[in-house]
């Protein structure tokens, strides 16, 4: 019975879940579409390869929604049949769009209505949204510690005041008695202060100095600037690039790999101005003209808008490494980001949100071991066959979990803590 | 009768010295020696300098630290689609020198060659490979190459600014000879297109010709092939197809004719199965002691000028119509008549092959395989071997004509007859006498600082190119880098001077397309590296399993190939040539030896540093002399002395006014009169820092009988007062402190007699020691076990199957950047070889000359599941884990080398100085206290040569320790291979270095907790032979061994005396009395 209702349950779920998001989907859908499919020609407000698509159901035949999906499905053949068309493919020097057979009409629907939102949104007055609230906050936290120093500084002047009266009052109540006591040693001649001090002093320098030892080499916070101020900001946090676009090698091989110039030159030999995006501005809180980072690149690039792009006059742009490790640590891209599915802010912190790239973490050992030690690895399932088929051959670990020994598998059970699988 | 197993003289003759010296895991006392009563001020190194020294280093440290670098991160401008950074890509190729011709796949991490495997798509490789293709990728980084065309001025040479100048300059030349002939002087060429292009070339300027020849010539087979098979080519050699195999000289497995494949196909023939016992006889007939006649079964020697006479003696044993001179030698004789028999009762499964190099031998020869029905079985002729094609004769023709100044123009390619001509002086004074002469070349040798113009080449690894070592077979060379310098090939240069605008690269894709009818075939050939006609392939999994199952017999079904019938007409000559052979008193042989061959790759540090599998010895060349020739001369060899100091004493070689002096070596096993010197040293300056005063150049030692070259003669040795030589043997740097167990060894006839005669030994150890369970492993420790919840790696190692080649240790070299620490240091013990093959003579107690088998065992760390070093390491720097793997940090090793000392096998390695150029200290390098490095260590240490370097292991420092690893880098990257493709991991996907450089299979790795793993089977189904060395000590190895069998008859004794739980079995080393009572001791306290 019990089992019948959760069954219930989940079903009634379910259906709230579908039928909530139905409504919603459309257009995030209609997003994600746009840039599967139009995005590498088609800007909304722009003419890139093909013309900005920003009202275009006010244009030609598209008033018609049907014609817009025939056209869709197959261009070529579409052509003839309107003088708008055939205009068009001359406009654009004969260049035919590929055809999207694949795209059903409900999804060329949510591409439009996401194509008329975003220009909407476009065309609506801008405000600035950027303020410079947040960083009053921060400092909160580092104002407490100096007034519990200073609390305390004044509390051991007071108790050193007490130790100094208090000796006098002694010496008072002994000479009235008439016990002959020696001169009393100045505190800075007492060996007891003095040895007490050179205590503290050991404890405190060597704390700083073990410290500032084992950071030796770390460079957390490191943000060096670039010899082109490029911005992760806008590229992976307002214009959505996926990391794997440009540093696609962190899939499958050991470095992620700055991105080669040709693949800059995907996009920017049509995108050649900075428009919309959010004002940028340096570490030192100058603005940076966006436009003139991108003729930056097309200097390095050795290209001139409007002409083909010829890779063999570009030169490589000299980046300024960030993230360092060791040469006697091995680290593999493709077995955390692919193997691993740990998602690239575990260790680069918000990188959708800096303009300028900063080392978030301090890629020490022991952050290493500390995620090794709880990160759980994709164990496979032999009961639904789900997980990495590479650890059907743990047998062990397979028994344990069965008997509820394990109730899951880490990254250290697996040896992940062990010196060579990083130090050979 | 009991046999002995030993490394040296010393040790069998002068135990006690020698165990006294060498019971130091490190030579050097610490040098504390200077304190003394004078108090610490005064003393060298004074406390307040050291006080100095550490404050200074602290704060050099800090200092350091504090400035990061700005580390540059440069990526492509526009990324080739196939690269990905840190990816590597495999190109097949083909290996190339001195006519072996050997299919291989080249490892290229980010557009550079690092690693070069075997191509297992060869069908007569299997992908095996040989020390030199291994090292042949250093040779493409070498500082030493010809970086731009070059012209003589004087005495100098001039830069030619471009290769179209140079072309302009030479055409012109060419054009003005005035009618005498342009003579192109090469080693065989079997490239098919560049024959092509020669043809061309000679066509455009008449009476011009082409001299091919070889630097080690097989011109006598040639010849006597085609007085009897009416071929001037040679056979491929069936010697898997060979139930018999006689070797009359030849050094088959090391560097005749062609090594990988014959060691591959030999192999087959040395696995056993212990069901049903069976394997290949060889015997071996030689002056020397040589690689091949180490492992042969039964083995004879005699004067190198007794060749012939031997030769005669067998065909007339086996029913030849010849008569014979007499051979004195008894025991010589017996095994000539043994030796017939065993011939004629296996006919048809035989095959009798013969080093020598004069015709008439080498009829003779033809005439033993005829009888025995070698030929068209295991001598085949249909496919015949084309890689040797040079005619001393041509030569030494060219040479008289050269002198007589006939020759107008003469173009050397690849060739060094100023180093490698019988007659180099002659050759050189010929030389000068052609007015216009150049040489294309890699590196500025012998010959090519004579010639007129230097026109560099490309390295292999550069070349575009195409061979035919076999009618029908083909292998492609395709680039794996763009050229370094400016070279171009040889081919491209004839092109052009022929007046062919097209290059060599163009003409090759040309040149294929039409003859495969397309890119996409030639795509494929190159893809493959090889292209063979419909010939059946073996797989490569036969290999491994043969000692596994039975299924190797029917990979060695014999089956008739034809391609010749012989013809006996000139044997009566031959022999008669033969009976009219002189022996002089004391008789030369000049051989080659596994790393330097005929020295094409002299330059080549990672060769010159890998020791010979025979003496052990580094660095040189040297005089190989018997026992009975030292006791002559006068040296004490059987002291410990003599084994313990590096320096030995000089003898003096003459023949004819040239004469040559070189330290001796005694080693035994040598015919009496015989000295053996390998010829590949003594190379000039341009050869390279490397080589340059290492060893003598021997090659004008052989001898021009009229028709061939023979490389053996008649000499005078004197051993008056030369001094000594210092001469950097490995062999006693480890020493087992007289453990006994370290090697097995037996006959067919005691193993089938006795099956469980090495399982006993493990069976009795669970008995003593694990009295309740009877689980060795557990019962008889007090620590607890490693658990392996995944794999757990592990390598079998058959010791029958072993060779000694070496390919191993240079495979471990390149792959783990082990760095080369130069002959002085190797003299200090400092050798870095994460892999040794140990050398053991076995012999009768009372007679260590007359070695009855050669024992070879590679021996690298051993992975221990419970192992001593990992308990002393005070900073954890070593330890095991979960894979079974004996887990070394180098950056946490602080260099207190307990871990070396603890170690049962000697197989750590400590950097005594900076050998890599990895310290953060550049002054490092030069440190008094360690010594000067040799200039060679500087040499690998070049921005240019480093690029060799594995990016995937960490290249260390000094001061810490290290070992192998079980190329961890590897296991590593195949199971992440294995995650990414979301599968199993099988159990022989992931091999190690030394595993995939092996030509006969002998090492094998793999998951030994996958049951279908090979490694895992062959433990599982060799019980009778499988054994880990020293086993009674409880280190738990996880490298297993398969006990070496030698095919005879003998009954070897088995010393057992169980009664007071003392285990003796085979392999016990002299000098184990002492310890042994020691460590019975041990046992009983535990």
């Amino acid at each position: 019975m019990i089992f019948i209702k959760q069954k219930v349950k989940k079903a009634l779920l379910a259906g709230i879940v579908t039928l909530l998001s139905f409504t919603s989907i459309k257009a995030q859908d209609g997003k994600q579409l746009f840039q599967g499919n139009c995005q590498s020609c088609h800007a909304i407000n722009k003419q890139l390869t093909g013309p900005a698509l920003a009202g275009l159901e006010t244009r030609g035949p598209w008033t018609d929604r049907k014609n817009l999906y025939k056209w869709i499905h197959n261009p070529a053949a579409f052509i003839p049949t309107t003088p708008y068309t055939k205009e068009l493919q001359a406009q654009f020097g004969g260049q035919i769009m590929p055809a999207f057979p694949q795209l059903a009409e409900g999804d060329i629907d949510a591409i439009v209505d996401y194509i008329n939102k975003t220009a909407a949104a476009d065309a609506a007055p801008k405000t600035d949204t950027t303020g410079a609230g947040g960083a009053a906050a921060a400092d909160s936290g580092g104002q407490s510690a100096v007034v519990f120093g200073i609390i305390s500084l004044v509390l051991a002047l007071v108790a050193l005041i007490l130790l100094q009266v208090n000796s006098n009052l002694k010496k008072l109540s002994d000479d009235k008695e008439g016990i002959l006591r020696p001169d009393p040693v100045p505190f800075y001649r007492n060996k007891i202060y003095i040895s007490l001090l050179a205590l503290v002093l050991f404890v405190v320098g060597g704390y700083f100095v073990s410290k500032g030892a084992i950071n030796m080499g770390r460079q957390k916070g490191y943000a060096p600037d670039q010899p082109i101020f490029y911005s992760h900001k806008v590229h992976a946090g307002v214009n959505q690039i996926n990391c794997l676009y440009c540093h696609g090698s962190a899939w499958e091989s050991k470095h992620a790999a700055i991105p080669s110039v040709n693949i800059c030159m995907n996009c920017h030999k049509a995108i050649n101005t900075y428009e919309k995006g959010p004002k940028l501005y340096d570490q030192a809180g100058n603005e940076i003209n966006g436009t003139q980072e991108i003729q930056k690149l097309y200097k390095y690039a050795g290209f001139t808008a409007g002409q083909a792009w010829d890779p063999a006059k570009a030169t490589p742009i000299e980046w300024v490494k960030i993230h360092n490790l060791p040469d006697h640590v091995y680290f593999n891209h493709a077995q955390h980001v692919n193997a691993g599915k740990v998602a690239c802010q575990t260790c680069h912190g918000n990188i959708q949100e800096m303009d300028v790239v900063e080392q978030k973490a301090d890629l020490s050992m022991g952050w290493c071991i500390n995620c090794h030690r709880e990160s759980k690895v994709n164990f496979n399932n032999r009961s639904d066959s789900t997980g990495n088929k590479f650890y059907s051959i743990y047998e062990k670990f397979h028994n344990d979990l069965k008997s509820g020994k394990m109730d899951s598998v880490t990254v250290k059970d697996i040896g992940g803590t062990q010196c060579m699988k990083c130090h050979y | 009768m009991e046999n002995k197993y030993w490394q040296s003289f010393a040790e069998l003759n002068d135990n006690e010295n020698f165990q006294k010296q060498n019971k130091d895991e490190f030579r050097e006392e610490l040098p504390f020696g200077d304190i003394d009563d004078k108090g610490l001020l005064d003393s060298k190194t004074p406390r307040r300098d050291f006080l100095k020294y550490l404050g200074f280093s602290t704060a050099a440290a800090s200092l350091a630290a504090c400035k990061q670098p700005v580390r540059k991160a440069v990526p492509y401008v526009n990324r080739p689609e196939e690269i990905v950074p840190g990816v590597a890509s495999y190109y097949a190729t083909t290996f190339t020198t001195d006519g072996e011709v050997l299919p291989i796949v080249a490892k290229v991490r980010d557009a550079r060659p690092i690693k070069i495997e075997g191509n297992t798509v060869c069908s007569y490789t299997l992908g095996g490979t040989s020390p030199r293709a291994q090292a042949s990728v250093l040779d493409l980084y070498d500082t030493y190459r010809l970086t731009h065309p070059r012209r003589k001025q004087g005495d100098k040479y001039q830069e030619i600014p471009s290769f179209d100048q140079l072309d302009k300059q030479v055409t012109e030349a060419l054009a003005g000879l005035g009618g005498r002939p342009v003579v192109l002087l090469t080693h065989t060429i079997a490239s098919p297109s560049t024959q092509q292009v020669i043809s061309e070339f000679l066509a455009k300027y008449p009476g011009s010709r082409h001299v091919q020849y070889d630097a080690v010539s097989y011109s006598g087979m040639l010849l006597a092939n085609e007085a009897s098979f009416g071929r001037r080519v040679l056979p491929t050699f069936e010697f898997d197809k060979a139930d018999v195999i006689v070797s009359l000289g030849a050094d088959f497995l090391g560097t005749w004719v062609s090594p990988v494949e014959n060691a591959r196909k030999y192999s087959f023939g040395r696995k056993i199965n212990e069901q049903n016992p069976t394997m290949s006889k060889h015997y071996q007939f030689e002056s020397y002691m040589s690689m091949t006649g180490a492992s042969a079964d039964e083995r004879f020697t005699h004067r190198p000028s007794e060749t012939g006479a031997v030769a005669l003696a067998l065909l007339q044993a086996v029913g030849g119509a010849v008569s014979a001179p007499a051979i004195a030698d008894a025991k010589l004789k017996a095994g000539i008549a043994k030796v017939a028999a065993d011939l004629r009762k296996h006919n048809g499964r035989a095959l009798v092959v013969c080093g020598s190099n004069d015709p008439n031998v080498q009829q003779v020869v033809n005439a033993i395989n005829a009888a025995v029905g070698a030929v068209g079985t295991t001598l085949n002729f249909a496919q015949p071997n084309l890689t040797k094609a040079g005619v001393d004769k041509d030569l030494v023709d060219l040479v008289a004509q050269m002198n007589a100044g006939q020759v107008g123009a003469l173009l050397i390619a690849g060739a060094n007859p100023a180093y490698e001509y019988f007659d180099t002086k002659a050759f050189a004074s010929a030389l000068q006498k052609v007015k216009f002469s150049v040489s294309f070349n890699e590196k500025a040798d012998e010959t090519t600082e004579l010639t007129t113009y230097q026109v560099p080449m490309h390295h292999y690894l550069e070349s575009w190119g195409d061979f035919e070592p076999k009618t029908g077979y083909f292998a492609f060379q395709q680039p794996t880098i763009a050229p370094l310098f400016k070279t171009r090939p040889f081919q491209t240069s004839l092109l052009k001077w022929a007046g062919n605008g097209t290059d060599y690269d163009t003409y090759f894709r040309q040149f294929w397309i039409s003859r495969l009818g397309g890119l996409p075939a030639l795509d494929k050939a190159l893809q493959d590296g090889v292209l063979e006609g419909g010939t059946a392939a073996r797989s490569l999994a036969g290999i491994a399993a043969a000692a596994v199952s039975d299924s190797t017999v029917a990979a060695r079904v014999v089956t008739s190939v034809g391609g010749a019938s012989f013809n006996g007409a000139g044997v009566g000559a031959a022999a008669a040539a033969i009976a009219a052979t002189k022996a002089g008193k004391d008789e030369l042989v000049i051989y080659q030896n596994i790393a330097m061959a005929s020295g094409k790759q002299s330059g080549n540090p990672w060769l010159l540093e890998v020791p010979d599998p025979i003496t052990k010895a580094t660095w040189d060349n040297y005089a190989m002399i018997s026992t009975a020739k030292a006791d002559e001369l006068g040296i004490k060899y059987k002291t410990s002395d003599y084994e313990y100091y590096p320096d030995k004493p000089v003898i003096k070689i003459s023949v004819a006014g040239k004469e040559v002096s070189l330290p001796a070596l005694v080693i035994p096993g040598m015919n009496a009169n015989t000295i053996a010197v390998a010829v590949g040293y003594g190379r000039n300056a341009g050869f390279g820092k490397a080589s340059e005063g290492v060893g003598k150049n021997v090659f004008p030692f052989a001898r021009f009988n009229g028709t061939t070259v023979d490389y053996s003669n008649n000499v005078t040795v004197a051993a008056e007062t030369f001094g000594t030589e210092k001469v950097a043997q490995t062999q006693i740097h480890q020493s087992y402190e007289g453990r006994t167990e370290v090697v097995k060894e037996t006959t067919l006839a005691t193993f089938v007699a006795n099956p469980t005669m090495f399982s006993s030994f493990r069976e009795e150890l669970a008995k003593d020691y694990a009295p309740k369970s009877g689980d060795y492993r557990k019962e008889a420790t007090l620590y607890g076990d490693h658990v392996q919840p995944g794999p757990k790696w592990g390598m079998s190692i058959d010791m029958n199957s072993c060779i000694g080649c070496q390919a191993c240790v240079v495979a471990c070299h390149t792959e783990n950047n082990v760095p080369v620490v130069g002959k002085s240091e190797v003299l200090r013990y400092h050798d870095m070889h994460w892999l040794r093959i140990d050398r053991y003579f076995v012999s009768d107690e009372n007679n260590p000359d007359d070695v009855k088998a050669v024992v070879f065992q590679p021996m690298m760390c051993q992975h221990c599941d419970n192992a001593p070093c990992e308990n002393v390491c005070p900073v954890a720097a070593t330890m095991h884990n979960e894979e079974g793997i004996n887990q070394m940090a180098y950056n946490r090793c602080i260099g207190t080398r307990y871990c070396a000392n603890n170690c049962p096998y000697k197989v750590r390695r400590f950097n005594w100085a900076d050998y890599t150029g990895a310290d953060s200290f550049k002054d490092n390098q030069d440190q008094k206290l360690v010594g000067e490095l040799d200039p060679v260590v500087f040499q690998m240490n070049d921005e240019l040569t480093r690029m060799v370097l594995n990016p995937d292991v960490t290249v260390r420092s000094r001061g810490v320790m290290e070992k192998c690893s079980f190329c961890v880098q590897r296991t590593q990257a195949g199971k992440l291979k294995a995650k990414l493709e979301n599968r199993q991991l099988k159990g022989d996907e992931i091999q190690s270095a030394c595993a995939q450089a092996c030509p006969t299979g002998a090492i094998v790795f793999g998951n030994v907790n996958d049951e279908t793993s090979t490694v895992a089977q062959l433990r599982e189904n060799n019980n009778g032979r499988l054994f880990y060395v020293i086993e009674q000590i409880h280190t738990l190895p996880n490298v297993s061994y398969l006990a070496k069998i030698r095919n005879t008859e003998e009954i070897v004794q088995v010393k057992r005396e169980t009664a007071g739980g003392e285990h003796q079995g085979q392999g016990e080393t002299p000098g184990a009395n002492a310890d042994q009572k020691a460590e019975k001791a041990g046992h009983e306290a535990h």
